[in-house]
This record gives C-alpha cells, structure tokens and sequence, in this order.
C-alpha cells in the first residue's frame, strides 16, 4: 500500500496529462491537474522553508562548529517570514481602506520590501557576479589547446567574444560592408555561427534530449523506473 | 616571467577581472551599437502591433540575473508604452513580482503617467508551478488568475474582459533567466498552439540553446546584455527624443551637440558594453597566456 | 594579533580611510537615499444609492461628498513614501527651505550602506573564506526560503486553494476584491495531498509524503514528456528539412544561403550520428561521428563566449551599485546635481 498506491496516483495523474493533451473532452481534466499542481509546487514552498528551518535549528541545538551561522540564517528566516505574513507596516489597498491585509506583501516601503531590496537583492546578485571571477580564473588555468577539437572549440569563443563587442566590428572594420568578405566582418562571422554551426549541434542535443527526456518519463510513468519511492525501508 | 606567470595565484586574475569591469564603468565608457537581424526581428515583431493590440509581457527573472535582462525588461515596457499597446504582465519566477514592479516604476510610473491601470496595464502578478502554470493559461488563463497581483478580482479589471487564455494575445514578449522561461513558453505555448508568437529576451547562458527554434517557433531573440543594447538602440533611434531629460522648469536638457539628453535608464544595456568589451579583450589575453604557458611547458618536458 | 587578524584590521581601516576622503570630497554624507512623502486619507461615504463606498480625500471626486461629516471610524490615515532622487530633494529645498514632501530616509540611507557592506562581504570570499561573507550567506539562504514561502502563500495559497475552498472566508479577511462566492470544494483534495506533502518534515510519517510527491512527478512527466516530443523532437526534425537549393533572392545570395541550410542539415545529422553509442564509431560512421564532433566543438565554444558575456554583466550592474548608489563617484542617470557628485573622472565616449 505504502508504494502502490503512489504509483497508481503517479500513473494517473500523468496519463490524464496524455490524454487531456489529445482528447479535446478531457481537456478540463488536464487543467485540472495542472492546477492542483501549482497549488502542490506552492506547498513545496513552505515544506522547503520547514525544512532549512529543521536542519538549522538541530545544528543549534547540538553546538555544531558554526552554529552561530546557522543562528543568523534562522533570525533572518524568521524576521522576512513575519514581515511578510503578517504584512506588518503595509497599507491597506486603496479600493478597500478598511481591510488591513487587503495590501500586497510587497507594497514598497514595507518591512518586507525593505528586506528584499537591502538585503535579498544585493546577496543574491552578488553571489552570481563572483560567476565571473571563476570564469576568468578557468579560462586562464584550465582552456588549453591540446588537440584540434579544443583549438576549434577556442577559436570559435574567440570569434564570438571579439564579435558581440566593438572590438570585433573595430578589428574587421576595414572590409567594406558591401564586398564579398563581408562575411569575414567578425560580427557577421559571428552570426554565421550562430545560426549555422551553433544552431546544428544544438538541435542534435535537443533531439537527444528530447528522447531521453520521453524514455524516463514514460519508465516513471509506467512504474519501471521507481527511484522517487525512496529505498523502501519505510 | 615563465614561473611568475605559471604559479600565478588565482586572486590576482579576479583582480584584473575586478580592474576589467570597473575602470570602463569609472570612465563611463560608451561604444557604438548596430542591431543585428535577430534584435530587429524582435522590435519589428512588437512594431507591426496596432494601437490598443494585446501583448503578454511575461518577466521571468531575478535580481541575479537583471544586470542582463534588466535594460531588456525596461526597453521592451517603453516600446510597448510607444506604441499604446494594451500591456499584461505576468511572471512565473517567485522574484519576478518585483522585476514587474521595478520596470512599471522605471518606465510607466516615471515617464508615461498617462497610462492607466486596468485599462492600459495589468500585473497579474506571479503563480507557482512553471509549466504547469502555462499549461493551464494557453487554454484558460482565469482559471488560474482570479485576480491581478493587487486583489482585485479579474472580472472587474476592464481589460481582462475580452482575455480567455494566452492565445487572445496577438504578441507575447518574454524575458527569461533560466528554468522556467523562453524554452517553456515555446514548448508549451508557442509549439501546440502555432497562432501564438512569442519573442524573448535571455541571458547569454541560455541563448545558444535557443537557437534552434529560431525562427519557426521563436521569431526573434535577443541574445545577453548584446541584445538588450542593440534593441535600446534600436527603441531609441525611433524614439529616443520623446522622454528626455528636463530640468527643474520641464525643459529638455541639450548636451553639447544640441541633442535632448536621453535618459540613462534607457541607456543601460549600451553603457554595460563597455566593461563588456575590456572584459572579452581580458578573458582571450587570459587563455593565449595560459596556452602560451602549456605549450612552453610541454616543449620544456619534450626536451 | 595573527596575520589574518592584521590584515582584515589593516583592510578595514583602509575602508574607513577612503570613505572618510569620499565624504570629505562630497562634502557630508553620501551614499543617501530619499523620499517623496504623500499623506493619504480615505473617507468612507454613503452615495445617493445608499450605498457606502470609500473616497480619497484628495482626489477630485471626494468634491462630491461632504467629507467634514464623517466621523472619525469611518477616516483611514496612512502615508506613502515613493523613491525621490536627490537632485529632486535638492530643488524642493531649493525651492522651498521649510517644506517636508521631500525628505532623507534614514531607513534608505541604512539599506543601502547594508547592501554595499553585503555586497562587498560576498566579494571577500574571492580572497580567502571569512566570517562576514559567512554571515552574508547566511542571511541570504535564510531571507531567500521566506520570501518564497510568503509569496507562494499569499500569490497562490490564498487566492488558489483557501479562495477556492472557502471564498466568502478569504473576502472577508484577505481579498475584498474576490468576486467568487462558490464553494469549490474539490479543492480539498490538493488540500489534502500538501498537508500530506508537510509530513515529510517527521520522522515517523514521511512516508505519507509519497503520494503528493507522486502525483507531483506524475503530472510532470505528463506535461514534460508532450512538450519535449513535439518541440524539441518532432519540430526540429521539421525545422531541419530545409531546402538545399534556395531559389529566394540573386546573385550570390542563392549560392550562401544553400550552403548555410547544407551545412546546417550535415552538421545536424554529424552530431546525431555521433550521439549513437550502439553502433561502433568505425569507418565511415567513424568519420562522420568525427564531423559531429567539431560541430559540437563550435557549439560549446559557442556556449563558451555567451556564457562569459553573462556573467560580466552580472558584475557590471554590482559595481554599478557601489560606484552610484554608494560611493556617488558616477552618475550616469542623472539623479544627482554634478557638483553634489563629486565625479572624478571625464566621461570616455566613442559614439560617433
């Protein structure tokens, strides 16, 4: 019971999907399903957040090296998420002034706002600019021309780097854009690429994907693939 | 100079990278922009809209990636605010409320306070579920949106009235940083249902796998912070006089040629390219010295 | 003192150093923020219909009414703060010395110095591992699961699911605006099913968790195995049958654009032949597996140089941050008078 009735609502949610997809009749069910869904992946939402809030409060609990990091994440969880339940400091909406939480959560100038825009804005932008350190950082230790494939797969950044930038149109600026190496221009060597070479090997591994993408679903579908059961220890 | 450059700490290569980016910014550095064919597909796509026609604006990014699909989001707002068109915004990412917000503050708030909400605009706001949430609106979209992002009920919003689903739009514009964004919305939406035309603007990490759909699926695509400049440029080179910078009486601000200052909110994508451009130059130096460095190796090994 | 200790001192009063010089050269403080305060009033009316609705008290429509009637329970006060630059303070003063529209926010003023320090706590990892970007990360894995609990709950849950079950209930305490009055009461089985998803959290009753996250997997390998089958399969096979002798256009635009869709169609079926392990890449499978694999070589280098595009920019905007917002060394969307600014450095344009 424990590990056939997931899968036979696992099958049947997913063949509604199928069906709903082809017969126009069914096509409500689909929705449907769609629907409950979202409102799932919404849930998921909060299953995350008690979650991070389980992991942290047990490092606390038990002294780990660190704890006191896991202190700040949890004052941190707790402070954004009571803003932002509550709606403390927020206005009601204009059209309803007497309804004290008919305000978004997010109304500018809110606790909440004032969390997100100081404070989850910067964080989170910055941790993905240091992206481009790491990417200068390879590029000098480990790019290395060893054989023909790897020169083609640097001459062709070459090529793409130079011609998204004025440096490129500046390099090739002397061939007149009428003349028939034209397309020698970097930028337009570029594009070449991209719609030519780039645009090929991409459709082959989306092609792949896709097959692949079909085979796994339909295993899972079918119940020959049952890995989200867990171990089966339960 | 060999033994320097082969036990070359790591810091010291994110430090140019650091000087890199941040000596074109102190200069204010500014490089000339041609749009290409992808980036003029976009703007023709929106510029054969009629006054009043229905576009779906879906901003699905963050604050992570809005360095790049910042100026894109505000370009694409003012385009449609030029044109009149009647714009609906949505967002699949739990961020993208915000993004909505900032680009209405930048763009309608700031320079078209003519526009009405409800008649003129609509958040509607954000739905968890990615695809799934296309799933539903591609056939019923009030299924879903009871009400915009403020409460109000979808029924009393005048411009939602002749709205059943996503394909009442005559152009959805879609701003994508990754999972889910421009590739769902062409699978979902765009592939089964082929009256809907959908153009994007991605992150430079998404836009190779882009590629292929173009142009059937996809009519256009701008590609990283290249293709926000080139569609500003191209925004601008039709509209760029008619919301300058003014002063404290209202009058335009001229700059040394005589020509209405635009505002750098609009201008955002264009001045990126100048680091942009030292940082390429940094990144080829970077891998000719390194391979400079391996071959020297290899040779002294061979011997 | 170890030579950590001494080095994060010695990088610390440095700091403090150069924003003291920066201030000194703006002249008072920099890196503020402020605001154009609006006091708001609605005043609840009843119209010639009996009906009762609320009017802004400052809007021309409230000219109507006789708002000095209403008592003081039918009055709602509250004041908006919108962003102001501080060019548009500086006129406002200006203007008028003793007006209060516009105004520093020192709550702004805080957010912004937190986010430069956030901002340049994250970049000292690039040095060594440290206490303060610890800290930051921290904060932001903590920040980041609330905000997406807050808005899952109040963009989804409340009007989706408590709004579909119970609408009259959610009207009446979190969503005036909702129309709806019918009870959906299918709606409790999603109910149902993420109650069941939260058991995941116990130790003992995980297992119930199963079936939503079941039904979950299911509807998206419904949706995915569709979608990824007709456009990323069937239609790029379609989008691949392209004519090899293009007749549109003169001259030696045929000769191009036949090539483009040759090279196109050989490069799409190299790159397939080599993705197929089950036959062994020897004579002429071997050759073209070969091809293939050049052509996925362009394609990743290809990817390479978008990728490094990206996180350029990335880091533009950042220190676009730093330089504007914080440290005022630029200003390029005007929002500060120049002399305020205190830029260093002449503007370098190329436009032509």
């Amino acid at each position: 019971m424990k590990r056939t009735a997931p899968m036979i609502i696992l099958a049947l949610g997913g063949f509604v999907l199928l069906v709903a997809y082809f017969i126009p009749y069914t096509q409500g069910w689909g929705e449907d399903a769609a629907l409950w869904f979202d409102i799932l992946a919404a849930i998921a939402f909060i299953l995350g957040g008690g979650n991070l809030l389980k992991i942290h409060l047990k490092k606390m609990s038990d002294k780990v090296p660190g704890w006191g990091y896991s202190a700040v994440c949890v004052a941190s969880f707790l402070a954004m998420l009571t803003v932002g339940l509550l709606k403390i400091g927020v206005h009601p909406n204009e059209q309803f002034p007497d309804y004290r939480w008919s305000g978004t959560y997010d109304q500018v100038g809110s606790p909440f706002w004032w969390l997100y825009e100081y404070g989850f804005k910067p964080l989170t932008a910055t941790m993905f600019a240091m992206l481009a350190f790491y990417v200068a950082s390879a590029a000098f230790r480990a790019f290395r021309a060893k054989n023909f494939e790897a020169i083609l797969l640097l001459g062709t950044a070459f090529i793409i780097l130079l011609g998204r930038t004025f440096a490129g149109v500046f390099l090739t600026g002397f061939i007149p854009e009428d003349s028939p190496m034209a397309g020698l221009k970097l930028e337009n060597l570029t594009m070449y690429v991209m719609q030519v070479f780039n645009t090929a090997g991409n459709r082959a591994i989306m092609i792949g994907i896709a097959l692949g993408v079909a085979s796994t679903s339909l295993k899972v579908l079918l119940g020959v693939d049952r890995s989200y059961l867990g171990s089966g220890e339960e | 100079m060999y033994e320097f450059f082969k036990n070359l700490d790591r810091r010291w290569v994110f430090l140019l990278m650091l000087l890199a980016v941040a000596v074109p910014i102190l200069l204010e550095a500014k490089f000339p922009e041609k749009a290409t064919g992808l980036a003029t597909a976009v703007f023709t796509e929106v510029e054969n809209l009629e006054a009043g026609a229905p576009v779906l604006l879906a901003f699905d990014f963050d604050p992570a990636s809005e360095g790049e699909l910042g100026p894109m989001a505000t370009a694409f707002v003012r385009h449609c605010c030029e044109k009149k068109l009647r714009m609906y915004f949505l967002t699949l990412w739990p961020v993208g409320p915000r993004m909505v917000e900032d680009a209405v503050a930048r763009v309608i708030k700031a320079d078209f306070p003519e526009l009405k909400y409800g008649d003129d605009w609509v958040n509607l706001g954000y739905k968890s579920g990615y695809e799934g949430v296309i799933k539903v609106i591609v056939t019923d979209l009030k299924q879903l949106y009871t009400t915009d992002h403020f409460g109000t009920s979808i029924g009393n919003i005048p411009m939602m009235e002749h709205i059943q689903s996503v394909q009442d739009f005559d152009l959805v514009i879609n701003v994508s940083a990754g999972y889910a964004g421009t590739k769902e919305w062409v699978q979902y939406a765009s592939t089964p249902f082929p009256n809907i035309r959908i153009v994007a603007g991605c992150t430079g990490v998404q836009a190779p796998l882009l590629y292929p759909y173009i142009p059937s699926q996809l009519p256009g695509l701008l590609g990283a912070i290249k293709g926000a400049a080139e569609y500003e440029k191209l925004v601008l080179d039709k509209y760029g006089a008619n919301h300058p910078v003014r002063d404290a009486d209202g009058n335009p601000v001229l700059d040394e040629d005589g020509n209405p200052v635009i505002p750098g909110k609009y201008l955002e994508g264009i001045r990126r390219m100048g680091p942009q451009m030292v940082a390429h130059i940094l990144m080829i130096m970077l891998i000719i010295v390194g391979n400079v460095i391996y071959f020297v190796e290899r040779s002294r090994e061979g011997r | 003192m170890n030579r950590e200790t001494t080095v994060w001192t010695v990088v610390f009063l440095l700091g403090a150093v150069l924003l003291a010089i920066r201030g000194v050269m703006v002249g008072g403080l920099f890196g503020t923020a402020y605001v154009k305060v609006d006091e708001r009033e609605f005043v609840k009316v009843a119209t010639d219909d009996g009906e009762t609705l609320w009017v802004d008290a400052h809007d021309e429509d409230a000219l109507d009414y006789d708002l000095t009637q209403a008592p003081e329970s039918d009055r709602r006060r509250w004041t908006t703060a919108e962003q102001a630059t501080p060019i548009e303070y500086q006129q406002a003063v200006a203007d008028d010395p003793n007006q209060t529209q516009y105004r520093f926010s020192l709550s702004r003023t805080l957010g912004i110095w937190i986010a430069a320090f956030f901002t340049l706590a994250i970049f000292s990892f690039l040095y060594k591992d440290n206490p303060f970007y610890k800290v930051a990360e921290s904060v932001v894995v903590g920040v980041s699961a609330a905000y997406w609990m807050v808005v899952g709950f109040w963009n989804v849950l409340v009007p989706n699911l408590f709004g579909m079950i119970e609408p009259r209930l959610v009207n009446t305490w979190a969503m005036p605006g909702l129309d709806s009055t019918e009870n959906h009461w299918i709606f409790i089985v999603p109910l149902v099913f993420g109650i069941m998803l939260l058991m995941r959290l116990s130790p003992k009753g995980s297992w119930i968790a199963r079936w939503p996250l079941a039904f979950f997997i299911g509807v998206f390998c419904g949706i995915r195995l569709l979608g990824f089958l007709h456009a990323d399969f069937l239609s790029q096979i379609r989008n691949s049958v392209v004519s090899l002798y293009v007749t549109d256009g003169g001259g030696m635009d045929i000769l191009w654009d036949s090539l483009r869709n040759l090279i196109l169609v050989i490069g799409v079926l190299a790159c397939l032949v080599y993705f197929f392990f089950s036959f062994e890449h020897k004579g002429m499978v071997g050759r073209t597996a070969r091809l293939g694999i050049w052509f996925l070589m362009i394609t990743f280098g290809a990817g390479f140089g978008f990728t490094v595009m990206g996180r350029i920019a990335l880091l533009a905007i950042r220190l676009e941050f730093l330089f504007d917002d914080w440290l005022w060394l630029i200003d390029p969307t005007s929002k500060r008078l120049a002399d305020v600014a205190g830029m260093l450095m002449p503007s370098l344009s190329i436009i032509t």
